[in-house]
């Protein structure tokens, strides 16, 4: 096994349970465990291990390989230990003669039916069934291969091994079943499976999507993954790898471990992936990565991940990778590869240059959310302290600024209220705008297996999520809204609890303002906003939408949970505070179980709001109009600090097309490809004359840059994330940078090329100037994050060991604020011309822009990003099921092919925007929130015809991205 | 940024602040403006509400005063 710095990680054989202390003896030591506790745990605890090979810790005892067996004083027979719960005075034997005989004959059975391959078996080393036949002490196998499983000769071999060497023509054993490797990362071989379904278990506790089967009874029962027809890859499977890592033997293998051989070293790490932050052991041999764990005292994830962080790393080391920076001296011409200095010289001198000529405000910065928050805040620095203004931004721009806004104005802070914890005591969860079993698929599986346990789902979404019905979890309610009547619905759900009298008015008396819950109440009382009245605007069934009002309203703790389906629209942050005003109004704030949850898109946009990209504030949300703020600033780095706001991405973008912002140093984003309004975007970015971008692959933004900087993957650096529960989490470098320097050292490298003169040697340092300056982070330090792997912020004297729950007592900003949230229809209406509306999100396999996973194998799930319509829309188009459709809006065309699915309603099309070709942000608009400027994803009226293949443009964007990205390699 | 965009962003900004209780929605407009909107975009506001600042609506012109 490997190493891991830190925690016990053994597997305890049952979960851990909370409880009344009970005292026992085991082998002779005194236990003292919560009630509820196996005896096989207790066992662990005093550091005895019970041999077991059905039961694990992650997964709820089943007491079926009969392993486990013990003696208890006072009982008859063997109990098996892990399902025997403890009581007081228990006197229990784990190794008496009469059970070594037991499991050494169980032991004999399993192996009878197990080929003797050990020697060259991916699992070697890491298998439970070859660790247990040694902690029994099986010396032989008494039985004479009869009717097995293993040998496909049917020859009687004992291994494999020998069975291909006897091999005759043709299948010789039916009951011999050839390994199943259609998933990209682990295989099924059903012939080593001793059938103690962990994995069926893990696919159903853990991962909650139920894909796997046990058929068959005794001697015949085998693993089955969907339905007769299907193999791993066909099946509901969606990869998670659950199953794998729960399986005891080779049956369920990962790929790579069986190509590189076991790894012998770990480090803890986290995702880089999305927003809830997951903790990992990669595991490696050498500096080769052979496989990521989710780690089991993660805090986010308690020991489960998605297919993205656990199997989808091989861009990292993907032939694409760019490790040589570059430069060039206009977009037309090739690359050149030159060394570190050059690029830098050349890059400083351009924007200093560009300074002199146009001011000292015509260039900025754009940090990233997927790098860490050292990497962030240097980024920030540098706009702020070295060019000397405010013109930094980021890409949560265009995703989570309204959260920062509206939660904001009504609580005082930009962030959710929970720790995911908090699910496993909520009783009505509504999730609106969001998906989170393909954007957020771990805190999907943790809702799920608390809707499984009884809470009731509400969800509120134009789109039939996955949610809204899957394997034993039903919503109680799905409002379908049309796009872009978010505030619509929200309040008139105000409506119902206000006018029905469903409000916790000593809640409000003692938190909020009353007065401002008054002037509420009389607007949201106002019957033109009731659910009736809005019914045809909304196109949500009045008596459902009244239903789930009450519902939020009197079942119990309730939590909301919202994504990018709220803050992308013109009204997005008005739709924010709406939600805030439920929560406020129901009391669902300040304990476990409730609270307002923004489910963040990428693994660091908290972080990197909460670093300062944001132009109008520093670290920790303080506007730069401040003078306080700008003096701890100003004492730190020695420079004055602008105390006029800077300019948004798209404001950026805007002043460059008129001439005024002609240079731009893009951290790990793709603003061309991510960004609304792709042309407003490539003729701002085609309008500067340095654009740097400092990323892992040459990405679209690339296309039109002039300095080329290669980045480092989260697997190769030192620092931390902070998830969507404002987890402060470690990344640490697990191998050294294949491009020469971690990202943060790339960016100390830029300023001082401009004269800055920074000097840190390790982001620990950076995080104490973080902490320094940061109230909120006062007390983070890099010390107590190995210390207690991780912290929620607010970090300081009041919470030393950081703040799970927000504004338990009080809010942050005092008493909590209503605001009245009027509904004002986008701008961006259907008719005749343009008669659907289309919206967008992502899947499970792919993220965001898809730089990443697009280079794994996680494209054997999304080739192609498909436009989703009802049939009724395709039938009255002449439109068929894979047809390619063209699809246009004010903005622009471009096509795809269809999928015709009724997960949308009519009048309502749907895509996801990982494919660079696809270029759905050719056709989204460049509306966006009043408050932040966060684009109008969501809402882009369009009209869908026939056509027969890629548009002219994007074959010209193909052709003029082919041509922009040949390189000349350095002698 | 185009004049059409300008006035569309301005507007939108008077539409919320319209709906909120007081009197003082015209600095509140003028507030958050100052608050998110770069002197560049400020100083093109002035100079096309003082070119008559056609399409913008009355609170925007109103909160131009205190900008
Ligand atoms: S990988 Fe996950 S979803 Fe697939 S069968 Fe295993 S546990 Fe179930
Ligand atoms: S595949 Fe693995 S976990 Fe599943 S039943 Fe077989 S041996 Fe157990
Ligand atoms: S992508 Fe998200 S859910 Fe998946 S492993 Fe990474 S952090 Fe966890
Ligand atoms: S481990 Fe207890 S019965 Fe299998």
């Amino acid at each position: 096994m490997t190493a891991t710095m830190g925690l016990d990680d053994r597997d305890m054989g049952t979960p851990a349970r909370e409880g009344a202390p009970v005292r026992l003896t085991i082998d002779g030591f005194s236990v003292t465990v919560p009630a509820g506790t196996s005896v096989m745990r207790a066992a662990a605890e005093v550091g005895l291990s019970v041999p077991k090979l059905c039961a694990t810790d992650s997964l709820e005892a089943f007491g079926s390989c009969r392993l486990c067996v013990v003696e208890i004083d006072g009982r008859r027979g063997t109990p098996a230990s892990c399902t025997t719960p403890v009581t007081d005075g228990m006197v229990v034997h784990t190794q008496s003669e009469r059970v070594r005989k037991i499991r050494k004959g169980v032991m004999e059975l399993y192996v009878s039916d197990h080929p003797l391959d050990c020697l060259t078996c991916a699992a070697n080393g890491d298998c439970e069934l070859q660790d247990m036949a040694g902690a029994v002490g099986l010396r032989d196998v008494r039985y004479t291969p009869g009717e097995n499983h293993y040998d496909p000769s049917g020859t009687g071999a004992r291994s494999q091994a020998e069975a291909r060497l006897r091999m005759p023509e043709g299948e010789a054993n039916p009951r011999y079943i050839a390994k199943d490797a259609s998933n990209p990362y682990f295989t099924y071989d059903p012939s080593k499976c001793i059938v103690c379904s962990r994995c069926v278990r893990a696919c159903e506790e853990v991962q909650g999507t139920f894909a796997l089967t046990i058929e068959g009874r005794g001697f015949d029962s085998r693993v089955k993954a969907g339905a007769a027809s299907d193999d791993f890859f066909s099946s509901d499977c969606v990869s998670c790898g659950a199953c794998v890592q729960a399986c005891p033997t080779a049956t369920l293998q990962e790929k790579s471990v069986a190509a590189l051989g076991t790894p012998t070293r770990s480090v803890v790490t986290t995702c880089a992936y999305c927003g809830v932050g997951c903790s990992f052991k990669a595991e490696l041999a050498g500096d080769t990565l052979v496989r990521m764990e989710p780690y089991k005292h993660g805090k986010a994830n308690r020991g489960h991940s998605c297919v993205k962080g656990r199997f989808a790393y091989g861009y990292a080391s993907h032939k694409d990778r760019i490790l040589s920076p570059m430069i060039r001296d206009s977009v037309d011409e090739p690359w050149r590869e030159v060394s570190w200095d050059e690029a830098l010289t050349f890059a400083a001198g351009r924007l200093r240059a560009i300074q002199e000529r146009y001011g000292q405000k015509s260039i900025g910065v754009i940090t990233s959310s997927r790098c860490t928050n050292e990497e962030t805040f240097l980024v920030q620095k540098l706009a702020r302290a070295v060019f000397g203004n405010n013109n930094t931004d980021t890409c949560a721009r265009v995703c989570h600024s309204p959260t920062g806004y509206g939660l904001g104005q009504t609580f005082g802070t930009s962030a959710g209220t929970q720790d995911f914890d908090s699910v496993e005591h909520t009783d009505t969860v509504i999730v609106i705008g969001a998906n989170p079993t393909d954007g957020h698929p771990v805190f999907a599986s943790r809702l799920k297996k608390r809707l499984r346990a009884g809470a009731k789902l509400i969800v509120i979404d134009p789109r039939r999520i996955d949610l809204v019905r899957s394997a034993h979890v039903e919503a109680a309610h799905h409002l379908p809204l049309r796009p872009g009547t978010n505030v619509a619905v929200v309040t008139a759900m105000a409506h119902v609890i206000v006018t029905e009298r469903l409000y916790d008015e000593a809640f409000i008396r003692a938190r909020c303002d009353w007065d401002e819950f008054l002037h509420f109440a009389e607007f949201v009382s106002d019957p033109a906003r009731g659910p009736e009245e809005t019914e045809a605007l909304t196109g949500v069934p009045a008596a459902d939408l009244r239903a789930a009002a009450r519902l939020y309203a009197t079942g119990g703790n309730g939590a909301i949970y919202y994504g990018l389906g709220v803050t992308e629209h013109s009204q997005g942050s008005t739709t924010v505070m709406g939600i805030a005003n439920l929560a406020m109004l129901t009391g669902n704030i300040g304990r476990p179980g409730v609270g307002v949850n923004p489910l963040r898109g990428q693994n660091n946009v908290q972080g990197s709001c909460d670093m300062g990209s944001f132009p109008h504030e520093l670290p920790g949300y303080r506007h730069v109009k401040n003078a306080d703020v700008r003096a701890i600033f100003e004492a730190a780095w020695g420079v004055p600090i602008d105390p006029e706001p800077g300019l948004r991405i798209p404001n950026m973008l805007d002043a460059a097309v008129g001439g005024t912002f002609k240079g731009l140093y893009c951290q790990g984003e793709d603003i061309l490809q991510s960004d609304p309004d792709t042309k407003h975007v490539a003729s701002g970015l085609a309008a500067m004359e340095c654009v740097i971008v400092h990323d892992l692959f040459l990405n679209e933004t690339a296309n039109y840059a002039h300095v080329f900087l290669p980045g480092s993957t989260f697997l190769e650096k030192d620092g931390t994330f902070t998830n969507a529960e404002r987890r402060i989490n470690r990344v640490r470098e697990v191998m050294k940078p294949r491009n020469g320097y971690a990202d943060w050292e790339v960016t100390q490298r830029l300023a001082n090329a401009m004269g800055a003169g920074w000097s840190y040697t390790h982001p620990a340092e950076i995080m104490a100037e973080i902490a320094a300056t940061t109230p909120s982070f006062a007390g983070v330090s890099y010390e107590l994050l190995d210390e207690k792997g991780s912290v929620q912020w607010p970090v300081g004297d009041a919470s030393p060991e950081g703040t799970p729950i927000m504004h338990v007592d009080s809010f942050v900003r005092g008493r909590g604020r209503f605001i009245v949230t009027d509904y004002v229809a986008t701008d961006e209406r259907t008719g005749a011309r343009f008669p659907l509306l289309l919206t967008t999100g992502r899947i499970l396999s792919q993220y965001n822009v898809g730089a990443q996973t697009r280079r794994t194998e996680n494209v054997a799930w999304h080739e192609e990003d498909r436009l989703e319509i009802h049939p009724h829309d395709a039938e009255v188009r002449g439109i068929e099921d894979g047809d390619w459709v063209k699809l246009t809006s004010r903005a622009g065309e471009t096509s795809m092919r269809a999928l015709l699915t009724d997960r949308v309603g009519p009048g309502v099309v749907y895509t996801t925007f990982h494919h660079p070709r696809t270029q759905a942000n050719v056709i989204t608009t460049d509306f966006s929130d009043w408050a932040t400027n966060c684009p109008e994803y969501k809402v882009t009226a369009v009209q869908v015809g026939l056509s027969n293949g890629p548009t002219d443009w994007q074959e010209d964007y193909t052709a003029q991205a082919e041509r922009s990205r040949r390189i000349i390699a350095a002698e | 940024m185009a004049p059409e965009k300008m006035v569309h962003m301005a507007n939108q900004i008077a539409v919320f602040f319209r709906s909120q209780p007081g009197d003082d929605q015209a600095e509140r407009v003028a507030a958050h403006i100052k608050d998110f909107w770069e002197p560049r975009m400020r100083e093109q506001l002035r100079a096309y509400i003082a070119d008559g600042g056609e399409g913008l609506d009355d609170l925007v012109h109103r909160a131009a005063l205190s900008l």
